[in-house]
């Protein structure tokens, strides 16, 4: 903790904060966070903060340090430098059982030898709770996830969502300032994992917690989060609403992995943009039109191209064209019943508002 | 898999003939121990329980027998802490020489009991001048015997990953309320199955001992041998290899249903 601000929450306005109301100190607050393993860096200098009440992702490949970063606010790991702290209390150096966060393990980490209720009743147990009271908030815990019948049972009796619910209650009931989720959805199929994706959501509603989240899978963080921080190689390459990563992304990389890379770069671009630099298009503003002598419209460009592949995707199709200027580009296409496959090898034109090229920092001008 | 007809016959008359061959002669110390015939012959005509009677009131062989209950429970004792110690130290921590001590451990099992029997008969002897007793046969049973616990817990470790006391941290327990609640309930069938498989190993061990026991003490196989070829006791003999194997059998089937307990990780 800096010596300028109080212990307490409440008091701990900053000190250049004027004279509106105090700003909140957000629930996590991550500088200059670093870790090595070995000659490994997995997290290489991160600053990060993560408002109270907020829904956040922490999204990238394997490997680019997410879970690294979310094992060091666990604490779990110890950072090799920089700070983690917790509703403004520096936390970098304490042991996981004295913070006060929670966290859903991947493969949920549920005590085999314990019954639900015991494994929900674990948090609160270690603490010294009294009986009856853990019982009734454990009791609680299991209604919010919907598992009041199971209290009961062994987690080896319960199907992966049932356990995956078990483990959000167990870490719920202790009433952490953040939750930790790490990859909770990931041992799930798609359509629980959708149910769950839904319910998650509801559930970080009701009880206000924060929720910081992990996933490879971007469409459940631009489904489930207010914000996401996008992960690669260690850091940090956007953070943003899920509105601004996809739409703006901020990079080549975010643009490629939030969504499908599609970019238009060199000659390319120059042909049909008339500027120079690389732009991300996503396919499905992207109109594809077999009238190749139709005038655009106003703000809109367009580019020739050949049809080099029709991928048939049930709700949608997707069309790759290589660019008479050079270049590739996919258009993506709700499958409205016209006979998709038509197209293949044919000459087209692709269409699309200026507005939805945007400029990506390419590797000329990263790093 | 699917086998043809006579396959599966050949493949059901190898086994039928291998388990034959090995539990034939176990099933004749059995019915001889009850054969009221003193000179074995066979087949038995009639059955009877002086045998057992005799052996029970036999205070040569009950002597042996408590000599190795004691020897059995102190290795197995020695065997439980050093084995488990060994074990979490070898899962949990990256060393230099780390395979090299895993190798080391497991070794004496493999070693020729008669090279264990002979080396510690010597350093006990010559080089630390400790008279041979009761203790230096426990010492070298255990020698032996931490190998099944060491192998047990091991397996256990490695199947359970550090992911459970992760949990239980991060659910507020410190150290010692995670190995409280979570380590040690976790391990407990597999500690019992390598404790039963030390104590059934030490039970009927007969080399190592030989040259390890002090004079004038006889665990239960040393004095079956010693009594093997006297007419006189040849029907308690009978009697006292029975029980043998009764008693080497539990311990055996429990801990192999114990580490067959896989993932309720142990109700025991």
């Amino acid at each position: 903790m800096s010596p300028n601000q109080a212990p307490s929450a409440v008091s701990a306005a900053p000190v250049s904060g004027a004279a509106g109301a105090p700003e909140p100190l957000p629930a996590v607050r991550l500088r200059e966070l670093r870790k090595t393993f070995g000659t490994v860096t997995a997290v290489d200098g991160i600053d990060l903060d993560i408002a109270q009440g907020e829904f956040f992702a922490m999204l990238g490949p394997s490997g680019s340090g997410k879970t690294t970063v979310l094992r060091m606010i666990a604490g779990f790991e110890l950072p090799t430098s920089g700070t983690v702290e917790l509703a403004g209390s520096d936390v970098s150096r304490l042991a996981p059982f004295q913070r006060d966060v929670n966290t859903v393990f991947q493969d949920y980490a549920l005590f085999p030898h314990m019954s639900v209720q015991a494994n929900v009743e674990y948090g609160l147990r270690v603490k010294r709770v009294p009986k009856a009271q853990r019982a009734e908030r454990a009791r609680e815990a299991l209604r919010t996830v919907r598992l009041e019948d199971f209290a009961q049972r062994r987690p080896a009796q319960l199907s992966g969502g049932q356990r995956q619910r078990v483990a959000l209650a167990r870490a719920l009931v202790n009433r952490p300032k953040v939750l930790l989720l790490d990859e909770p959805l990931g041992a799930l199929d798609l359509k629980l994992r959708q149910a769950m994706q839904v319910e998650l959501k509801q559930i970080q509603r009701e009880v206000g917690i924060t929720f910081v989240f992990v996933t490879h899978d971007q469409d459940e963080a631009l489904t489930m989060s207010d914000r996401i921080a996008v992960f690669d190689q260690g850091r940090i390459e956007q953070v943003g609403t899920p509105v601004e990563v996809y739409e703006r992304p901020a990079s080549a990389f975010v643009a490629g992995f939030v969504g499908t890379s599609n970019l238009l770069g060199g000659r390319g671009a120059e042909a049909v943009l008339g500027r120079s630099g690389v732009y991300s298009i996503r396919p499905e503003k992207i109109r594809v039109d077999t009238d190749l002598a139709a005038p655009a419209g106003t703000d809109e460009v367009s580019a020739t191209g050949t049809v080099t592949d029709v991928v048939y995707a049930g709700a949608t199709v997707r069309y790759e064209v290589a660019l008479d200027v050079g270049g590739q580009l996919a258009a993506v296409r709700q499958n409205e019943g016209s006979p998709a496959f038509e197209l293949a090898g044919s000459r087209v034109r692709l269409v699309w508002r200026s507005e939805h090229s945007f400029r990506v920092p390419d590797a000329s001008d990263h790093r | 898999m699917n086998v043809s007809r006579t396959t599966r016959y050949v493949l059901f008359g190898a086994l039928g003939l291998g388990l034959a061959v090995i539990y034939f002669p176990l099933l004749v110390v059995l019915l001889n121990s009850v054969n009221a015939d003193t000179t074995f012959g066979w087949p038995p005509t009639r059955f009877t329980l002086e045998w057992w009677s005799r052996a029970v009131t036999n205070e040569g062989a009950l002597s042996a027998l408590w000599t190795s209950v004691q020897v059995g429970l102190a290795a197995t004792v020695i065997a439980l802490v050093l084995g488990t110690m060994a074990a979490f130290a070898l899962q949990r921590y990256r060393f230099f020489g780390r395979d090299q001590v895993s190798l080391l451990i497991i070794l004496p099992i493999a070693l020729p009991g008669i090279v264990t029997g002979i080396a510690l008969n010597n350093a006990f002897r010559t080089v630390f001048g400790i008279e041979l007793g009761m203790l230096t046969v426990i010492v070298a049973h255990a020698t032996f015997c931490i190998v099944v616990v060491f192998n047990n817990v091991i397996a256990r470790l490695r199947r359970l990953g550090g992911n459970l006391e992760e949990a239980s941290m991060d659910l507020g327990a410190d150290g010692v309320t995670t190995f409280r609640l979570v380590t040690f309930p976790m391990l407990r069938s597999a500690l019992l199955a390598g404790g039963l498989l030390a104590f059934a190993l030490s039970f009927d061990e007969i080399i190592v001992t030989t040259f390890t026991l002090g004079a004038g003490l006889e665990t239960l196989p040393i004095w079956i041998l010693n009594n093997l070829f006297r007419p006189n006791q040849a029907p308690v003999v009978n009697v006292v290899a029975a029980v043998l194997i009764l008693v080497s059998t539990v311990p055996v089937y429990l801990a192999q249903r114990l580490s067959g307990d896989t993932a309720s990780g142990g109700r025991l």
